[in-house]
């Protein structure tokens, strides 16, 4: 696979630039001579024709919603709409400068004011910021309110611990630990759920508070959600809801009426925004009333027909992002819930929900189901046993060859060998088929024909790469030829 | 039916016959019903394609900032950006997916970002980068933190010339770690006027050009601070031109990389450059792609190190970052490919000419001044009498700046800050001298 550095030659460019007025070494004089870069940076040197055929080179050996079905359990990987793309490229929202007057940004206002209403809406919650940039970036801004709430009530000192389920993201211990708390895990039953003896056991006047996932990463709604929020409460704490998998009861119940604290949005997975090969997101934040003096300043407020930006919040954790949050996502979202409305938010999630359920009644009876109950808008099944010494890995990757995009794999850690598969509203029957089949096909190979699954993908632009040589030598940048 | 989920009432009934359920409600009897029945709806209508444009157009356009030209940046441009850039991060297979987990059918992704990290490497004059951070702000408290676990220490000394947006959001992730930021002054110039070392120091910040747009000279920081980390917060368009700070021994280069071909978009989405020394490789946040081979033997790319990752690490890991900026790197790729080395420099330099022609032009005009002597970029303090006068009149003209309540908030007081692009034309700029003319 070669770089944009294999192709063009000295002196070829892919743009053009309006002239100087003057010489160069006129302008460069303005720097200090000491200052001024003495070798140009490396940058590749090519004509238009061919950056846009190595980039569609590039595009081609992807795999993207568009291009096909998406399972990554986790990531809510809907159809992203393409009206969206047009809004976010209006001039009054791409060219806005984030510093300009209030009274010359009223529509960007409006745009984040409006979206607030309808995301305090979907949470029932009160409060809200649309600051944090992504999921992780939310759960780190909940850790902060919860620190800055205990500390307001001198109560930091001995409230060090966050409780987390064993089944949690990876990104909910860091983002505790980066905002100074101390995590405990907190072993899941065998319905897949939090075992609340456990819970019981663990909570004490030493705990912050807990960090949810609703339904769990096993695609599985606890149950007995009101009374863990009731027992954390009771015990001093406040729960974090992570709402990465809001997709599954989008428009029938609210974190707030469960009992939550605190709850992030994915903007880019509940409400369609595309993920952009790996971002950008958004990762908005709703808040309980006792959290609402705490929230990252500036916040959002109406006044008449005016909105205005209220700096006035001394107990307020400051900033999480330098301007208001990650704008031209937040468009699409707004746009989609206008579209959706009430009765498309509960399309929304009777369509995943439905999705999900087919499937794992389908492919349970191939794979191995750890916890077979009625599952949410995604499913975990087990890769082990198929076939001697084929691993979830060999499933994955020959499921490439029969042109699907993998599952999520080894997520959550304590289910072995993992599959975890989230099918997402927006595929028609014909396509949950498809992948049944091929995944039933894969089964069967696994037992007759193991090879062409460890030696998987044959279909790919690649053949299965050696992840354990980019470490051991690694190589990060282009060598300087 | 929404146009986005294709499921028939026909296609219900047969996977919920599959399933062995009645009706799409008993898909949810498992959330207590105490809960679903406390639901309340929006209160929104259905809408269409049609009208949902309508409203966000008119959204869009009660923004009069839309029409200014903006004399405006503060850590975000207005630079030119060419066609290509918005063709290819509109490439469906780019932008419809996510995070390259299953590398072989996301060769595209990881080759755009090992590109992105050598030129970011280039840039910045330093030996690893990683592929993206939300912003330059969050990038630079990454750094911080990353100081504070390499070195221990827990001060950080802080310029009062830091863009005070991005100070704020640092102050915000420092008090999280128990760190203390301190100030550092500036001079007359306009420059860093570093005076005695704390003790217990992790990091010393510096901003290049500073938020004033003025040249600050790296030479000997590194020195001076020995152990602790020098961080270098830069405008990577400037770095065309400037020594890298790779060169002065920085230990993490981060910046905003919506310059490189990125909309201002409001302020967001952001791109955060964040660049480090190979030994520090283990330590670094973000992800990372590395090049191998497949089982053929041909080359492929992967992405590398992800037990520094919280997916892996957990709560060990280097940070909790998952979804970042790809896209916005992609575009950054792309605009410093279709630029190359000769055209980011001609966008420095027109930048940085205009900026001084400006410059030249207001401080010859009575009343006006610059508030500094040092050298600078493309941006620049203007002081005057009446600030808060001199805005408006520009504002009348249809030219924003940064307006002097802002400037304040890095204690400037009585100054206005002028930004230039290489966008900016001359028309643009003699309208710009005779609004503040006008004006006496
Ligand atoms: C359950 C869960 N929590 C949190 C996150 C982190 O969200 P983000 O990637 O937007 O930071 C993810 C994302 O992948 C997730 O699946």
């Amino acid at each position: 696979m070669g770089t944009i550095y294999e192709l063009g030659a000295p002196g070829r460019r892919g743009t053009s630039l309006p002239p100087l007025g003057r010489p160069e070494e006129e302008i460069l004089s303005f720097i200090p001579e000491g200052l001024r870069r003495k070798a140009p940076p490396w940058l590749p040197e090519v004509s238009q024709p061919e950056l846009v055929r190595h980039y569609t080179r590039l595009s081609r050996m992807n795999y993207g919603v568009d291009t096909g079905f998406y399972p990554l359990g986790s990531c809510t990987m809907k159809y992203n709409p393409k009206l969206h793309e047009e809004l976010a490229r209006l001039p009054g929202f791409s060219g806005l400068h984030p510093l300009l007057p209030e009274e010359d940004v009223q529509g960007a206002l409006g745009v984040l004011w409006e979206l607030s209403q309808y995301l305090k809406g979907i949470a029932g919650m009160p409060g809200i910021t649309l600051q944090p940039a992504a999921g992780a970036h939310g759960e780190l801004t909940g850790m902060l309110l919860f620190k800055r709430y205990f500390e307001d009530r001198g109560e930091l000192e001995k409230r060090r611990k966050i409780l987390l389920p064993d089944s949690a993201h990876g990104t909910n211990p860091a983002s505790a630990t980066m905002a100074g708390f101390k995590v405990v895990s907190i072993p899941s039953d065998d319905r897949g759920m939090v075992d609340l003896s456990a819970l019981k056991a663990a909570l004490g006047e030493d705990v912050a508070g807990i960090m949810l996932t609703v339904p769990n990463t096993l695609g599985i709604f606890e149950e007995d959600i009101l009374e863990i929020t009731q027992l954390v409460h009771e015990a001093g704490g406040l729960c974090y809801f992570d709402g990465a998998n809001l997709n599954a009861y989008l428009g029938r119940a609210r974190p707030g009426d469960m009992g939550a604290d605190v709850f992030h949005f994915n903007l880019h997975k509940t409400f369609s925004t595309p993920h952009g090969g790996g971002g950008p997101g958004a990762g908005p934040l709703a808040v309980s009333e006792p959290l609402v003096p705490y929230l990252p300043v500036p916040q959002i407020v109406r006044k008449g027909d005016r909105y205005a930006l209220d700096w006035d919040r001394p107990k307020s954790i400051g900033r999480v992002h330098p301007y208001l949050g990650n704008f031209l996502v937040i468009v699409k979202a707004l746009a989609y819930i206008l579209l959706l409305g009430d009765e498309g938010l509960r399309e929304v999630s009777a369509g995943a929900v439905l999705a999900a359920n087919y499937l794992k009644e389908r492919l349970k009876k191939t794979y191995k189901l750890p916890y077979d109950r009625l599952c949410k808008h995604e499913f975990v099944l087990s890769g082990a046993g198929l076939g001697e010494g084929i691993r979830t890995l060999d499933i994955a990757k020959r499921l490439i060859d029969y042109g699907f995009h993998p599952p999520t794999i080894y997520f959550p850690l304590i289910v072995k060998e993992a599959l975890m598969i989230e099918p997402t509203e927006t595929e028609p029957k014909e396509v949950l088929d498809a992948f049944c089949q091929a995944m039933e096909k894969i089964a069967r190979e696994a037992k007759e024909s193991p090879e062409l699954l460890r030696e998987a993908p044959h279909n790919a632009p690649v053949r299965r790469l050696d992840e354990a040589r980019a470490v051991r030598q690694p190589i990060l940048r282009e060598p300087r030829t | 039916m929404t146009e986005y989920i294709p499921h028939t009432p026909e296609d219900i009934k047969k996977m919920l016959s599959a399933i062995g359920l009645q009706s799409l409600e008993a898909l949810f009897s498992d959330i207590p019903e105490e809960v679903r029945r406390r639901y309340r709806p929006l209160g929104l209508p259905r809408g269409d394609e049609a009208g949902v444009r309508r409203h966000l157009e008119g959204l869009a356009e009660r923004s009069t900032g839309r029409g200014l030209i903006p004399f405006l940046g503060g850590g975000i441009y207005d630079h030119f950006v060419p066609a290509v850039v918005d063709y290819v991060v509109s490439l469906p297979e780019f932008y419809t997916a996510y995070t390259p987990y299953q590398p072989e059918v996301s060769q595209g992704t990881l080759t755009w970002m090992f590109e992105y990290q050598t030129m970011i490497c280039e840039l910045t004059g330093m030996e690893v980068a990683n592929s993206s951070m939300y912003d330059g702000a969050t990038a630079l408290a990454e750094a911080v933190l990353m100081a504070h676990r390499t070195v221990g220490g827990r001060r950080v000394l802080v310029p009062r010339s830091l863009n005070p947006q991005v100070r704020e959001v640092l102050a915000t992730y420092a008090w999280g770690a128990g760190l203390e930021l301190l100030d550092v002054p500036y001079s007359e110039e306009g420059k860093l006027a570093l005076e005695g070392i704390p003790d217990e120091l992790c990091a010393l910040v510096v901003q290049q050009p500073n938020f004033f747009g003025v040249i600050e000279d790296l030479s000997g920081l590194k020195e001076r601070i020995g152990k602790a980390f020098l961080i270098v917060y830069v405008n990577p368009i400037a770095l065309a031109v400037l020594e890298p700070p790779g060169s002065f021994g920085a230990d993490v280069v981060v910046g905003e990389g919506q310059v490189l071909g990125n909309p201002m978009g409001f302020g967001g989405p952001l791109l955060g450059i964040f660049a480090t020394r190979g030994e520090y490789l283990r330590r670094m946040p973000g992800r990372l792609a590395g090049r191998t081979v497949d089982a053929e033997g041909r080359p492929g790319y992967v992405m590398a190190f992800q037990t520094r990752e919280q997916h892996i690490r957990r709560e060990r890991a280097t940070s909790n970052i998952c979804t970042n900026s790809a896209l916005c790197a992609l575009a950054a790729t792309v605009y410093l490919a279709a630029l190359g080395p000769e055209g980011l420099r001609q966008v420095a330099l027109a930048s940085m000419e205009r900026a001084h022609e400006l410059a030249d032009r207001i401080s010859s005009l009575p009343g006006y001044e610059l508030a500094f002597s040092g050298p600078f970029f493309n941006e620049f303090a203007v002081r005057c009498a009446h600030p808060e006068e001199a805005v408006a009149r520009l504002r009348e003209a249809g030219i924003a700046v940064l307006s002097p309540k802002l400037v304040a908030k890095a204690g400037l007081e009585g100054a206005f800050l002028v930004a230039v692009t290489e966008k900016r034309t001359q028309e643009e700029l003699s309208r710009f001298v005779e609004a503040l003319k006008g004006g006496r």
